[in-house]
């Protein structure tokens, strides 16, 4: 469009404000409603995406669980059992029957949600400060500080994650560092963080190195940008889409992690409250109770998928060549 | 121009020139890029001088290394590979290429500020127009965000941005090509440089358009008092705007004066070529004068003048004077007339006929 057309086309608020600006050159704002940032195409490809409407009730359903567990519970207290109901299968009454111990069993995978997010958000929270910080360091500066990064990553990729964390957490008690020796979800959520950032650092790294190149970027150190400015303000805005994507798709694979290390008798004791727990006490019984493995597992993975569902339709949503 | 704001007054008052010689001058600056298959001479001992108010046009084409001077004086040249291999930057009498990186990071937007050929790729695509302009004033002066909004809209104003009370918070693709290189010239006055570089300004628009903001830029100039490096191929923008012209040829300048003497009347016969080139509306039905062969690989440039493989009156030999082969000897910048140097074995003869 050049600006002659932007000129044909008037209206009088305009003209007002040029009257007033003393320019006298009105235009009226073309541009509105027809050109398209890339997060407003994102949106309009979101809005069209069933996944995303999944993922997303899905979502929204599994952090009000855990934000306000009392409202899923049915009236029931997790804590109140009565070894009488041990075991009893699902009723209409008690929809997921009871545990061992006889306490309500919905009521406890319910109130399970909130450990399980919470460790999910906080080792993503923790895998994104590292990989970002790790990756926009070696992917700025290059040279020297991208070697070593780099090699330091690919030490970490070569132990896998759970191995790593189940380590981590065993020697936990032993180091008397203050959230590593309690065994509590930030013991965990560190563990996770701590093995699972390599794959958003070399994210950042490559979205920096392509960035870095932009000319934007070459025009904010000529207008005399500092190194930090260019680094926080130009280059890691333009970076985080596809990091973005990764992340919400790590917050389901970091809830099952969880879940595995619990499982694997590492993680979060009793009496504290979680999926993975509950899977581990369940299994002994998998004959005479399934119940007891069967619901929070299916709770797990619902809760996984509505986190891999966004991340998928958010990637789908953010790369054009993706769109049919 | 007509702008009403109050910019001018917001902005403290025009430092005065501590030396009284020219603002910016660079002294035999070299510049090469060191690469895996050898060392490529981008820029090899150019010299010139920028006044306060003047408009000095650099002219050549790809590759001459125009913009890679440009990109030195700038500090934004990608090192490595590219190395400043010597010369001097003076801004105000202090060399630039001896400071300290903070001292050079507070010369760039006050004191030198460029703006580039491609102003939708120079612009952030994440931030409105008016957070960009403003960020000068934030970065540069500690402005708090209300005041550098209002900064921008009047700086918008003054690069004739139709609106810009209501464009200001408008993302960079919502702009035409034109209203974009105003956005990037506002960004780049709003310190109020005392030497602006702009980095063929006008090859990404339209005609019409490239004569606004050559207009507009004339204009900005007068009201500050600025010194303009215009780096262009652009004959028409040159003979328009600029008061002198440097010529470059394969990172050296070949000749300059005032754009009225070297377009009237090159002393360089590669001046000459790049005249004969424009299309002439007399000479229409005929054929355009193209100067034969190609620009020089600047990793292995050709020996005594670099002209000479091109040139129709390059001597050599018996035909050549002493000292003045042009396949042996390199012909230094030298005076030729009055106000003008040119790089030529044999400018007499051309000026004379």
């Amino acid at each position: 469009m050049t600006d002659q057309q932007q000129e044909q086309s008037l209206d009088p608020a305009q003209i007002e404000v040029d009257v007033r600006t003393g320019l006298g050159a009105p235009s009226a704002d073309v541009t509105e409603g027809r050109q398209n940032s890339l997060w407003s195409d994102a949106w309009g490809q979101l809005r069209r995406n069933p996944l995303f409407w999944i993922g997303s009730f899905l979502g929204v359903f599994f952090v009000l669980m855990a934000i306000f567990p009392s409202w899923f519970a049915r009236g029931a207290d997790p804590r109140a059992c009565s070894l009488t109901e041990s075991k009893q299968p699902p009723s209409s009454a008690h929809w997921m029957g009871f545990d061992q111990q006889g306490c309500d069993y919905l009521a406890n995978v319910v109130y399970g949600a909130r450990t399980s997010l919470t460790i999910g958000l906080l080792s993503v929270i923790g895998v994104l400060l590292l990989g970002v910080i790790i990756g926009a360091v070696a992917g700025y500066y290059g040279g020297i500080a991208d070697s070593l990064l780099a090699r330091l990553t690919d030490i970490f990729f070569a132990l896998p994650l759970i191995l790593g964390a189940l380590i981590l957490l065993r020697v936990g008690p032993s180091t008397g560092l203050p959230i590593l020796s309690d065994r509590g979800a930030g013991a965990v959520a560190i563990a996770l963080s701590a093995f699972g950032w390599m794959t958003a650092m070399r994210l950042v790294r490559s979205q920096v190195i392509a960035v870095k190149s932009q000319d934007y970027v070459a025009a904010a150190r000529a207008m005399g940008a500092s190194n930090f400015r260019i680094l926080t303000r130009h280059i890691l805005p333009n970076a985080v889409a596809p990091v973005l994507v990764y992340s919400t798709i790590t917050v389901g694979v970091l809830i099952a992690a969880e879940a595995t290390l619990t499982y694997l008798g590492v993680g979060l004791q009793r009496p504290a409250i979680s999926w993975g727990l509950q899977i581990e006490n369940g299994q002994s019984l998998l004959r005479t109770a399934p119940h007891l493995v069967l619901f929070p597992s299916i709770i797990l993975s619902l809760t996984v998928m509505a986190f891999i569902m966004l991340g998928d339709a958010l990637r789908d949503a953010l790369d054009p060549r993706q769109r049919s | 121009m007509t702008s009403s704001s109050g910019y001018i007054s917001s902005t403290p008052a025009l430092e005065p020139n501590p030396t009284a010689g020219p603002v910016l001058e660079v002294e035999d600056l070299h510049v090469e890029f060191r690469t895996r298959n050898g060392v490529v001479n981008a820029v090899n001992g150019i010299s010139y001088s920028v006044d306060q108010g003047e408009t000095l046009a650099i002219l050549g084409e790809s590759g001459s290394g125009k913009s890679v001077s440009a990109q030195a004086i700038m500090g934004i040249l990608d090192s490595p590979p590219a190395v400043i291999a010597g010369g001097g930057i003076n801004f105000q009498g202090r060399d630039i290429l001896k400071m300290n990186e903070e001292e050079q990071r507070q010369i760039r937007g006050p004191g030198i500020a460029m703006i580039f050929q491609d102003a939708l790729s120079a612009l952030n695509p994440v931030y409105s127009v008016g957070f960009q302009i403003g960020e000068m004033f934030r970065a540069h002066r500690g402005t708090s965000r209300k005041e550098a909004k209002q900064h921008a809209i009047e700086l918008m104003d003054r690069v004739r941005i139709p609106a810009a009370a209501r464009r200001v918070n408008d993302y960079p693709h919502q702009f035409s090509g034109g209203m974009r290189q105003r956005v990037m010239i506002a960004m780049a006055l709003a310190l109020d440089p005392r030497i602006l570089i702009a980095d063929e300004p006008t090859t990404a628009l339209d005609v019409t358009v490239q004569a606004q903001v050559m207009d507009l830029l004339k204009d900005l100039q007068r009201d500050t008092g600025m010194g303009l490096i215009l780096i262009t191929h652009d004959l028409g923008v040159v003979n328009e705007v600029a008061d002198r012209v440097a010529v470059m040829y394969a990172g050296r300048i070949v000749e300059t004066g005032t754009v009225d003497d070297v377009f009237t009347r090159p002393a360089m016969p590669y001046t000459v070529g790049l005249m004969n080139s424009i299309p002439q509306v007399e000479a229409k039905g005929g054929r355009l004068q193209p100067i034969i062969g190609q620009p020089p690989n600047l990793a292995r440039i050709p020996s005594g003048c670099p002209f000479h493989p091109r040139c129709p009156m390059a001597r050599t030999g018996a035909a050549a004077a002493p000292d003045r082969d042009c396949v042996a000897d390199l012909p230094p910048l030298r005076v030729v007339t009055v106000g003008r140097e040119a790089a030529c074995h044999y400018s007499e003869e051309l000026l004379n006929g």
